[in-house]
């Protein structure tokens, strides 16, 4: 690792005004830190969001559920608002990476790195989710950009999410056996009338399966899409999975998730 | 007299030091004045080197010293040698290219060592080296062992054309194919054994360190053999007398093989603590691990087997390249061959064998012995053919291993070795029945309900350990012997410091020795210790390899233990007024035959050192002694594992759902640390079959698994919980009657999972590991043929 300088705002304002140069926001550091020790990042600062006031935390009013920013993602897991709002969620929280992982890592950080093999990406698209930052608002549908590129502006850190209360929903995570990252993560979400179905780690960037998602919204059922050929174009590939295979697995892990949300 | 202590599920001695963080493993080691060192590794697989300039590394912040090839060539340091001379077909020595410490004039393999750096820390250290600039000429890598002699494939060493190290052969070839023309059957397989990356818990660390004042070096290294590394520095690459050099391997954090070998990074912060007169220590981090730390397996084998028509074997036929790697490593040379094709008989009275070995050179890390050492490809060759032999012949695949096993002992196989005792039966009947095999159908049908394919897999294993009688070793090229020494020092109030040549980095030697030496003397565990892994303490040591440690180094303790108890016969002889021939030993008590007089071994000991009343004229005063074992034959541990796997056809995900493993070691000191020892090598050869597959681009020659977040390790939840068993025929020709446990269960657990998946999905074979990708991709290509 190259030496860097560390500072430790005490607000937003503080922080937006630190983010000069090819200085980096650390928020939880799961991605950021392994890729300084392996010196393929030498940012000049770091800034700490560690040490903000009211960035972390969780609320829930019945409708949406709002997960502060710099929230574990083991917070996130085991909250019992989580569990009772969106159980989907706190599962999908409680798969990513390794348990050392979720007890640093954070929402924020995860959503602003955007790898297309993280797992809250399906969960933001899927049930629609706001994420709001220091400067305005971002819909889900807007946000992820590309491969590792989102939404947001220089200087402009995120604050928190705001996921909305589906129906029903569940996440159906393919691990890669080595990183444990999505080979292919399906997010089924289910509103009553609308249902939303979100793909991570197929694709450079997660994205909506639409003739799931309208094929789901007629029926809600396992069968509705277990027939639905997913084309293998644009999709990744390499050596633990190919388009061909990942394809083939996004109707698997979609199935398999509309069969796990209505148990 | 206390409680017996062999067979006694003891906890480990050495488990509060290493659970509390008190261990003391090479990287703790700090000196006054230490500096640090970074390497410059090459980024190509191929490349000539143009020019190496170390200008800007020279104005780094805290910069010491670097040094490059030319510098070693300069001060006369050879390579590094390769301690195995394979004589070919031809019989003509094997090619062994320069293995140049820092590369000179050209680099074999992304990670080859161009240049040392040292600085005041270690990210000094690694920020200059960052600034070495190397001028490369990129020339075309070749990766795959299989295309290494192809025509016009790129050439790595000038003396070795063809990229062949040899070509070697073992067994009768016309007997063997007169057997096969007239076989009822014969089986056929094709496969790559894959190549694998140990990954020790702990890193190399090497760290050297000058003294002026006599003109001598230390060496702290986490090393299984600090004697052989001593041995292999100093006379073979810097020409140094050894009482000059001092080799200190403490706690060392597992080595599974890869850390048997002189490297090149050990003798070079040797040779610079010279230099700039300071310590120099390098530590290994974990990207270096993977590109640098020798590699295991990487076979291409085509094997057949020839039965009658009621399924026995007539004769096998092998035929394996084995790719070496970029230079040959401190043992590759015999891995492939001599602890490979004689391990080829398996259990069975296949009467003749013939296998032909090519080991080829490829712009890869070497490859060197890891955990098992050839006896896992070779179990994979003979248990991989088998079963396929039953399921073609439609036999059942554990009645044609019993139609085949070897039953009387001993028994010489056609390919060299002579098994002492076995009892493959009875291993195989308690195995079949701790696997509730006779249940597997019922839990098929269910599994098929399901929507989910089961199989069940055998693998009734053999290795040859307690390695080596080194006439035989000799014979074979081993350029080195193979016996171990120890020293028993008894204290003058009682209690034992323990000296052995055998080296303990993870395996429990500080308490299953002291248990065989606690026991013979009669004395609690406490108070007796085990001092390994220092030159300077220890009288000499060949190390710990091969499941030899308790076989040899064990046998070396008890050598010496006799030879203390028969002096204490003696002294207590005196001590008792009885005649020696009438003095009786037990467990730490003298007895003089037909009375009641007896002196326990502490009073004994005591007036060894305090001799007031002592025969002078008889004895010399003092209880310690020492012994070298050569041992007479290897020993034989074997086994059966049966495993039993469901499989998710739609993913390809293999669930292992049983996985039971009853081996035979011989007499067993310790039974929990045996177990630890079966669960931890079982884990390993399920990464194998399962996880781990080394994988290198074909075209650049770039390590493409070069971390955990793509080369898979088995974690707790990818594995069962074992059932496993012992069943014991002692060892014939050591005292203790033991075998070695160290290596059996990645011996044994890739075959026995590849039969069992194989099974599941119907079809002959498949490539290791079986991802789900993989297993998938099978499925896919049986239901389209």
């Amino acid at each position: 690792m190259h030496a860097f300088k560390y500072h430790r705002p005490s607000s937003l304002n503080d922080a937006a005004a630190l983010m000069k140069g090819d200085a980096k926001l650390l928020a939880g550091g799961q991605t950021l830190v392994q890729t300084m020790k392996l010196r393929l990042a030498s940012p000049s600062d770091i800034v700490d969001l560690g040490t903000i006031k009211d960035l972390a935390g969780i609320k829930s009013d019945g409708k949406s559920v709002t997960v502060g920013a710099m929230t574990r993602h083991a917070d996130v897991a085991h909250s019992a608002d989580v569990n009772k709002a969106i159980p989907a969620l706190a599962a999908l929280a409680a798969m990513i990476g390794d348990r050392q992982v979720r007890a640093m890592g954070t929402i924020g950080g995860s959503l602003a790195n955007n790898d297309p093999a993280a797992d809250y990406p399906a969960a933001v698209l899927a049930l629609n989710a706001t994420i709001t930052t220091n400067k305005g608002k971002h819909e889900a549908d807007k946000f992820f950009k590309g491969m590792f590129t989102t939404a947001l502006g220089a200087g402009e850190i995120i604050t928190a999410v705001s996921f909305q209360v589906p129906k029903r929903a569940a996440y159906m995570k393919f691990k890669n056996p080595a990183s444990r990252f999505a080979i292919v993560g399906v997010f089924v979400a289910d509103f009553g009338g609308s249902v939303r179905v979100a793909v991570t780690g197929a694709g450079p960037v997660v994205f909506r399966q639409a003739e799931m998602e309208k094929a789901l919204a007629a029926k809600f059922a396992p069968e509705s899409v277990a027939n639905i050929k997913v084309k293998q174009d644009g999709l990744n590939s390499d050596m633990h999975a190919s388009a061909e295979y990942r394809a083939h697995l996004v109707t698997v892990m979609a199935r398999r998730a509309v069969q796990a949300a209505l148990k | 007299m206390n409680a017996p202590l062999i067979g006694a599920r003891i906890e480990r001695k050495e488990d509060y030091r290493f659970l509390t963080g008190a261990g003391q493993y090479t990287d703790d080691v700090e000196l006054p004045r230490q500096s640090y060192a970074a390497f410059v590794r090459s980024p190509h697989a191929h490349a000539k080197i143009r020019k190496i300039s170390l200008d800007k590394a020279r104005q780094a912040p805290g910069f010491i010293a670097a040094y490059t090839g030319e510098d070693f060539a300069a001060a006369k340091l050879g390579g590094l040698p390769c301690g195995w001379l394979i004589t070919d077909v031809n019989g003509q020595p094997m090619k062994e290219p320069p293995h140049p410490c820092l590369a000179q004039g050209k680099v074999r393999y992304v990670g080859d060592q161009v240049a040392i750096v040292v600085a005041e820390t270690s990210e000094q250290a690694r920020d200059a080296a960052e600034r070495v600039n190397v001028d490369y000429e990129v020339l075309p890598a070749v990766v795959d062992g299989s295309k290494a002699r192809a025509k016009g494939a790129p050439q790595l060493h000038d003396i070795a054309p063809d990229n062949t190290c040899y070509v070697w052969a073992l067994g009768d070839k016309a007997v063997t194919d007169a057997a096969f023309a007239k076989a009822a059957h014969v089986t056929k397989l094709d496969f790559i054994n894959n190549r694998l990356i140990p990954n020790a818990l702990e890193p190399r660390v090497a760290n050297g360190s000058y003294s002026r004042a006599d003109d001598s070096y230390t060496l702290y290294v986490a090393s299984q053999n600090p004697h052989v590394e001593r041995l292999l520095m100093t006379a073979f690459v810097m020409g140094l007398p050894e009482h000059k050099v001092r080799v200190v391997a403490g706690d060392v954090g597992g080595g599974f093989g890869s850390k048997i070998y002189l490297y090149a990074e050990d003798v070079a912060v040797t040779w610079a603590s010279k230099q700039v007169n300071r310590p120099v220590k390098w530590t290994s981090d974990r990207s270096e691990a993977f590109l640098s730390d020798a590699h295991g397996r990487d076979h291409h084998t085509v094997a057949e087997l020839a039965l009658d028509k009621d399924g026995k074997f007539l004769a096998m036929r092998v035929k394996t390249t084995a790719n070496v790697g970029a230079y040959l490593s401190t043992f590759a040379s015999c891995v492939p061959t001599i602890l490979y094709a004689t391990l080829l008989a398996g259990q069975y009275k296949t009467p003749v064998i013939h296998c032909e070995v090519t080991a080829v050179f490829t712009n890869t890390t070497p490859v060197d012995a890891y955990r098992g050492a050839g006896r896992p490809e070779a179990t994979y060759v003979v248990e991989r053919l088998v079963e396929t032999a039953a399921r073609e012949m439609k036999i059942d695949p554990a009645e044609i291993r019993r139609r085949n096993f070897i039953t009387a002992f001993p028994y010489q196989t056609p390919v060299a070795l002579m098994y002492d005792i076995g009892d493959y039966n009875a291993t195989m009947d308690a195995a079949q029945k701790l696997a509730d095999v006779s249940g597997f159908s019922k839990r098929k049908e269910q599994s098929i309900k399901n929507g989910k394919l089961r199989g069940l897999g055998y693998a009734a294993y053999i290795e040859a350990c307690g390695i080596a009688p080194s006439a035989v070793a000799g014979s074979l090229g081993a350029r080195a012997g193979l016996f171990e020494a120890g020293e028993v020092r008894v204290h003058p109030t009682g209690s034992v410091t323990v000296f052995t040549g055998s080296h303990s980095h993870g395996q429990g030697h500080e308490t299953t020795f002291a248990q065989v030496v606690a026991d013979r003397l009669g004395m609690p565990i406490e108070n007796v210790d085990i001092v390994h892994g220092d030159t300077s303490k220890i009288l000499f040591g060949m190390g710990t390899y091969g499941s030899r440690s308790i076989a040899v180094g064990g046998t070396a303790i008890v050598k010496a233990l006799d030879k203390v108890i028969a002096k204490g016969k003696k002294i207590a002889a005196h001590l008792m007024e009885a005649a020696e021939a009438d003095v009786e030993y037990d467990r730490g008590v003298y007895t003089v035959k037909g009375t009641d007089k007896k002196k326990m071994f502490g009073e004994v000991a005591f007036a060894a050192y305090v001799p007031h009343n002592y025969p002078h004229d008889k004895l010399e005063p003092g209880l310690n002694e020492n012994a070298f074992y050569d041992p007479s034959n290897f020993t034989f541990p074997a086994g059966t594992y049966v495993c039993e796997v469901e499989v998710d056809p739609e993913t390809g995900v293999v669930r292992i759902e049983k996985f039971t493993a009853v081996d035979d070691f011989g007499k067993i000191i310790n039974p929990m640390i045996v177990e630890g020892q079966v669960h931890g090598g079982l884990t390993q050869g399920i990464g194998q079959a399962l996880t781990e597959g080394c994988r290198y681009d074909d075209a650049t020659g770039q390590l493409l698994t070069g971390s955990f977040m793509d080369y898979c390790i088995p974690r707790a939840t990818d594995v069962p919980s074992y059932q496993v068993d012992t069943r014991e025929t002692p060892c014939t020709h050591n005292p203790l009657g033991v075998k070695g446990c160290g290596e059996a269960g990645a011996i044994g657990a890739p075959a026995a999972l590849m039969n069992a998946i194989t099974d599941a999905l119907g079809v002959t074979d498949m490539p290791m590991p079986a991802t789900p990708q993989t297993v998938w991709r099978t499925l896919q290509n049986k239901k389209a043929a």
